[in-house]
């Protein structure tokens, strides 16, 4: 009751200087967007998206980040693609493939009459010139080089030639067998876009993408819109069933769930946790999650005391409580993390058993190892929202609070995201929050990329190095029989839990929220997907 | 910028008198009279001395965290209710006045100090030294003082104690223009030359003769600074770039809570509240003391 | 008057000079690598060695000082790192959009700034004066992107009468000539659209134009005390004649100083008070575009950003000093 006629009186409060302010919009009471569409008779034909930040390029191979791919993904397509909610392989503009016996020759037929949205003709040639345009590229204008290990003349190199056998039919030849080869070439980065346009808009491509995706580029008004309109030649008949797309940026998680309530969003990604109950309660709103493939963790950097310490590291595994965390800001929606790599994974090992939340053995541990009065770190806690972790601050708030309780004083740090990262990579952090999405659903994406000695100096931010780990993540990557791969990646889950440079946190579970007349949206694991089947009921 | 000819009669009047006993009560009494200035005076005393007894009357400790009771509403047991950590917004907010007063008095005495030393250096010496300071003044003015702050903030990296120097910065040339301003008036007056001719060493004259002479438009420029300072360091805190977690400052509480806005808007009520109140506080006083002190300076 | 504009400019210069200065330490000093900015998290250490040397920040400050000084000189405000685009060219419908909301605000604010003062001091005293002047003073104690937060809990929230976030609505885009969305959708004769752009400014230019509004409040009205009190104003009034001749075809002109004066020193605080504004409503302004530069540490465009709008802050108090001398010659200049 006492709430109610507060509330009541700061609105009048408010209302009284808006009175002032002559309220101006009032003229226009239409408030139009609650009712129009759906009112009006025909059918709804343009989503509106909304997200917390905008592309920084609309062409897929110059940027890693996920905003990017959310609008490429409708533009571009990649030879072969995934799965609608998995990372399985299926044909995508290549209608088939074969792979030599030694796992070196991938031969690609491609679908025929397929045309760029300029109207030049999808084929060979445009495949091998994408491909050389790649690799003949450099560390600033692509990241090209994650994947394939380097570029054209660079020794790592896995692709020794990219070469058209006749006008549909593209052959690859590797150095060396590369097992997530297809997995690769399936994500966004490598979508194949029309040479003519590539060579027509030369650096201004990346504002002016022409792809063979469902949907053709129309305007891009920076940090606010990116409009795209159906591309009427798509060669998949009745898709897509949109006519427009409108990617929409409205940077805070709340304002963009205000926005969505009022109808001037028809969807939105990075929903709060906290707030899926206020989406649930509305009947004109649902929550869709997207399938999970990450991990949120806490590193250790294991160069620096008291960290290179294995018991320091192994006592904070005991020191936190993980359900806690996820029942205050994962909304209960999220697994807590036992290995680096999420179970959905191929060659996830699930006979490991975590440490369980246990600040008396926390304790033990920090005493065997010298520290029984405690010590003093620093807790680096990320800047941004990622998928893993929407509130890293938060979540480093109830750490700095359960690490007090087994005498270590974190003072909790930040700094903006790039520099996050410089810095982690350096090594310079005693302990530090942060988290992968993986790109191709392999478990090398995982584990070799973040806990390699051979990635120190990029992904490994802990400065883990093992070498009998680096022996067996290094033969699992030639490695093509899937069974033995896993076994190895099992075998190598346990040598890292033992050593345990991180304190793995979650697998989260992703959520957006749309109007309930969205159909068929189907999220994608990897954090982008193309938006051909979506419609409005 | 625009200096209106002086009253000459204030040129006859020696500086000394001022400082003596009588005109600081016949001030206080002014002061007195003066009901906003009371009522700002009085918001800016309970604020402090909620400040100063926080630990005895908070309920709760500011930081202890009760996940399992997040985001409660108002009630008897939470005054303010809860925050996202299921923290006491009310002992938070009491807290948090300790950090907004301390950030607000001492970032604010920096730049007196700074901008004082500065402004009689270029007033008193002028020539190359007054057109080199007061350049530098001109430059930093022609920032937005915040965005001078998030830029100093940038270089230093996010903390309470960082941008609290941020805007001690960016505020020194306020008061380095005034005290320029009034040294230069008063540097012509008759009993500084004579003083001058007389041999008196230019230190002795500063203190004795200039300084007192500023003190008072200092005095309502850093009561009105306080208040500006207040709102910037919750700016700062808001953007992320001052208070870090878990201190109570009000900006960062603001920041922290802005997510609830639909399911828990007394998270972001109080601070708000809070914030208004004493940079009134101080807005009234200062006006007060600007109408008592420096009447010239009265709009 | 012409001597001292020619000097009121001239001393530009130096301000000017010293603000490439400033800007560029500022960029020099903030720790953060633009090349790992670029090059993300998936980057190796070979990569970023490799384009820090691309990026000519290897060399020596002095040099990448005179490079920038040089480009600027030639119109170019260089390249951002995070999208490639020339700044020149994206800055634009940034800085038009954060005009649109500051120049509302400041027609808000003056308005009804100038009016309430009008009034308070043609009734002092009275109830409508006290009121006027106590809400003055809470608004010029208000931090405006609680304010922000509070209107779109109120308003969109609560009572759902106007859009939270944006410009105009996205499914009805306004195609833009000038980038002034008001203006644009006039000219081309949308009124459909005008009315959502406006209920779209509404909350943003009303949180930015607060604190402005209290000040000129409280100055036009000190300073239409001091007018009624000559002899002229007195007769009128004793005369019976109204509020409305006397003053609004008479005095207002007063209101004129005061009024300047305030442009001149809030638009520092207009366009500081944007970033904080445009973050809260998610309006595609320029605050917006440096805080995010800031934050992904885009140098090109953190220096070009800061640049230009300390150019165009210098720029409008210049005007305004102008304007005092045109308006009002008695008003003499030590300075």
């Amino acid at each position: 009751m006492k709430k109610k006629s507060f509330k009541m009186l700061l609105i009048a409060l408010l209302a009284i200087s808006m009175f002032l302010a002559g309220c101006s919009g009032k003229s226009s009471e239409t408030s139009g967007e609650k009712d129009s569409g759906s009112d009006s008779g025909s059918k709804k034909d343009t989503l509106v998206y909304g997200r917390g930040g905008d592309s920084t390029s609309l062409d897929p191979i110059t940027t890693t980040e996920g905003e990017a791919f959310k609008v490429t993904e409708n533009i571009f397509e990649t030879l072969v693609s995934y799965g609608d909610q998995d990372t399985t392989i299926h044909p995508g503009l290549a209608e088939k493939w074969d792979v030599s016996e030694d796992g070196l020759t991938y031969t690609f037929h491609l679908r025929q009459g397929v045309k760029f949205h300029d109207g030049t003709d999808f084929n060979a040639a445009a495949v091998v010139f994408n491909f050389e345009r790649w690799m003949n590229g450099d560390e600033e204008k692509f990241p090209y080089y994650t994947m394939f290990g380097g570029y054209k003349n660079d020794e790592g190199h896995v692709i020794s030639e990219v070469k058209a056998v006749d006008e549909y039919t593209v052959q690859f030849v590797l150095k060396r067998p590369q097992a997530p080869f297809l997995k690769n070439l399936a994500m966004s980065p490598f979508g194949i876009a029309s040479p003519a346009a590539v060579e027509k808009y030369g650096d201004d491509f990346r504002s002016n993408p022409v792809g063979t995706g469902p949907f053709k580029f129309v305007e891009w008004k920076q940090n606010d819109t990116i409009t795209l309109e159906k591309n009427a030649d798509y060669w998949q008949e009745g898709l897509p069933k949109l006519n427009k797309v409108i990617f929409r940026v409205i940077p805070e998680n709340t304002a963009r769930l205000n926005a969505l309530v009022n109808g001037e969003i028809d969807i939105m990604d990075g929903l709060n946790n906290s707030d899926e109950d206020t989406v649930l309660a509305n009947d004109q709103l649902q929550v869709i999650e997207r399938p999970s493939m990450n991990v949120g963790y806490i590193g250790m950097t294991t160069t620096r005391k008291p960290f290179d310490n294995k018991l320091v590291r192994q006592a904070m595994n005991y020191a936190i409580d993980k359900k806690a965390i996820i029942d205050a800001f994962y909304g209960g929606k999220a697994e807590p993390a036992v290995n680096p790599m999420p179970p959905s994974i191929e060659g996830y090992n699930d006979a490991i058993k975590d440490y369980p939340y246990d600040l008396e053995k926390a304790k033990e541990l920090l005493k065997e190892a010298g520290y029984e009065k405690g010590f003093e770190i620093d807790l680096w806690a990320m800047p941004v929202a990622r998928p893993y972790m929407p509130e890293a601050q938060k979540v480093a708030e109830v750490i700095q609070d359960s690490l007090s309780k087994i005498g270590v004083k974190a003072k909790i740090q930040s700094v903006e995201w790039a520099t996050y990262l410089d810095k982690a990579a350096k090594g310079e952090f005693d302990m530090f929050m942060l988290g992968w999405t993986g790109d191709n659903g392999d478990p090398d994406n995982f584990l070799y990329t973040l806990l390699d000695k051979d990635s120190i100096g990029s992904n490994n931010y802990s400065y883990y190095s093992n070498d009998e780990l680096h022996d067996i993540l290094i033969e699992a990557q030639t490695e093509t029989e899937q069974a033995k791969r896993n076994e190895l990646y099992k075998k190598a889950q346990e040598i890292i839990k033992e050593d345990a440079p991180w304190v793995p946190l979650v697998h989260s579970t992703p959520l957006l929220a749309a109007s309930k007349d969205v159909a068929n949206y189907l999220p994608h694991p990897t954090g982008s997907e193309a938006v051909t089947n979506v419609e409005f009921k | 910028m625009a200096e209106l000819v002086k009253n000459p009669a204030e040129m006859t009047a020696p500086p000394l008198d001022e400082n003596s006993v009588s005109p600081w009560r016949e001030a206080w009494k002014s002061f007195y009279k003066n009901r906003m200035a009371l009522a700002g005076l009085v918001i800016v005393v309970i604020f402090i001395l909620l400040a100063l007894i926080a630990p005895v009357l908070a309920p709760y400790s500011f930081k202890e965290q009760v996940l399992t009771e997040r985001m409660q509403a108002p009630s008897g047991k939470h005054w303010f209710g809860t925050d996202d950590f299921g923290r006491d917004i009310f002992s938070r907010v009491i807290y948090g006045a300790r950090i907004s007063l301390w950030v607000g008095f001492f970032s604010v005495l920096g730049s007196v100090i700074v901008g004082t030393m500065l402004g009689i250096i270029a007033g008193y010496y002028g020539r190359w030294v007054d057109g080199f300071i007061s350049r530098i003044f001109d430059i930093m003015l022609a920032f937005p003082s915040i965005l001078l702050a998030i830029a100093v903030v940038a270089i230093l990296g996010p903390s309470l104690r960082n941008a609290l120097i941020a805007i001690a910065v960016v505020n020194i040339p306020n008061f380095g223009r005034l005290v320029r301003s009034k040294v230069l008036s008063v540097k012509q007056e008759e009993y500084i030359m004579a003083a001058r001719a007389i041999g008196m060493k230019d230190s002795r004259i500063l203190l004795r003769h200039i300084l007192p002479n500023s003190i008072s438009p200092v005095i309502v420029q850093a009561t009105l600074a306080i208040a500006t300072a207040i709102i910037e360091a919750a700016a700062l805190g808001f953007l992320g770039m001052g208070a870090q977690a878990p201190t109570p400052e009000w900006g960062k509480m603001l920041s922290d809570s802005k997510n609830y806005l639909v399911q828990a808007p007394w998270t972001l009520f109080f601070p708000g509240i809070a914030i208004m109140l004493t940079v009134l506080g101080f807005n009234l006083m200062g006006d007060g003391l600007r109408d008592v002190l420096d009447p010239k300076m009265k709009q | 008057m012409l001597a001292y504009t020619a000097r009121r400019i001239l001393s530009l210069f130096p301000v000017l000079i010293g603000m490439t200065l400033v800007v560029f330490a500022i960029i020099h000093a903030i720790p953060g690598n633009p090349a790992q900015m670029i090059l993300g998290q998936r980057a190796t250490k070979e990569a970023i060695a490799e384009v820090t040397r691309q990026l000519g920040l290897d060399k020596p400050w002095y040099i990448q000082y005179f490079d920038y000084v040089n480009s600027l000189l030639h119109g170019d405000l260089g390249t951002s790192l995070r999208t490639r685009g020339p700044i020149n060219e994206e800055i634009w419908p940034f800085l038009a959009a954060t005009m649109e909301l500051t120049i509302a605000a400041m027609l808000i604010a003056v308005i009804i700034g100038v009016n309430a003062g009008i009034i308070s001091a043609w009734f002092s005293k009275s109830w409508f004066d006290y009121t006027a002047m106590v809400l003055a003073l809470i608004g010029v104690s208000m931090p405006i992107f609680w304010l922000g937060l509070m209107e779109q809990w109120a308003f969109s929230i609560e009572l759902g009468w106007l859009p939270t976030t944006g410009r105009e609505d996205v499914r009805n885009p306004v195609s833009a000539i000038t980038n002034l969305y008001l203006i644009d959708t006039l000219l081309q004769g949308r009124f459909d659209q005008f009315g959502t752009v406006l209920q779209h400014i509404v909350m943003p230019s009303l949180a930015l134009a607060t604190i402005p509004m209290a000040i000129i409040a409280r100055m036009t009205r000190a300073a239409m005390l001091e007018v009624m009190k000559s002899d002229y104003i007195r007769t009128a009034r004793a005369k019976g004649l109204g509020m409305f001749w006397v003053v609004y075809k008479h005095s207002l002109k007063n209101a004129v100083i005061p009024v300047l004066t305030v442009i001149g020193l809030q638009a520092g605080l207009l366009l500081g008070g944007a970033i904080l504004t445009e973050t809260i409503f998610g309006w595609p302004g320029i605050g917006r575009y440096l805080y995010d530069a800031i934050a992904y540490r885009d140098y090109p465009v953190i220096q070009s950003g800061i640049l230009v709008i300390a150019a165009i802050f210098v720029l409008i108090n210049l005007i305004v000093d102008l304007l005092y001398v045109f308006i009002d010659p008695r008003i003499k200049y030590t300075n």
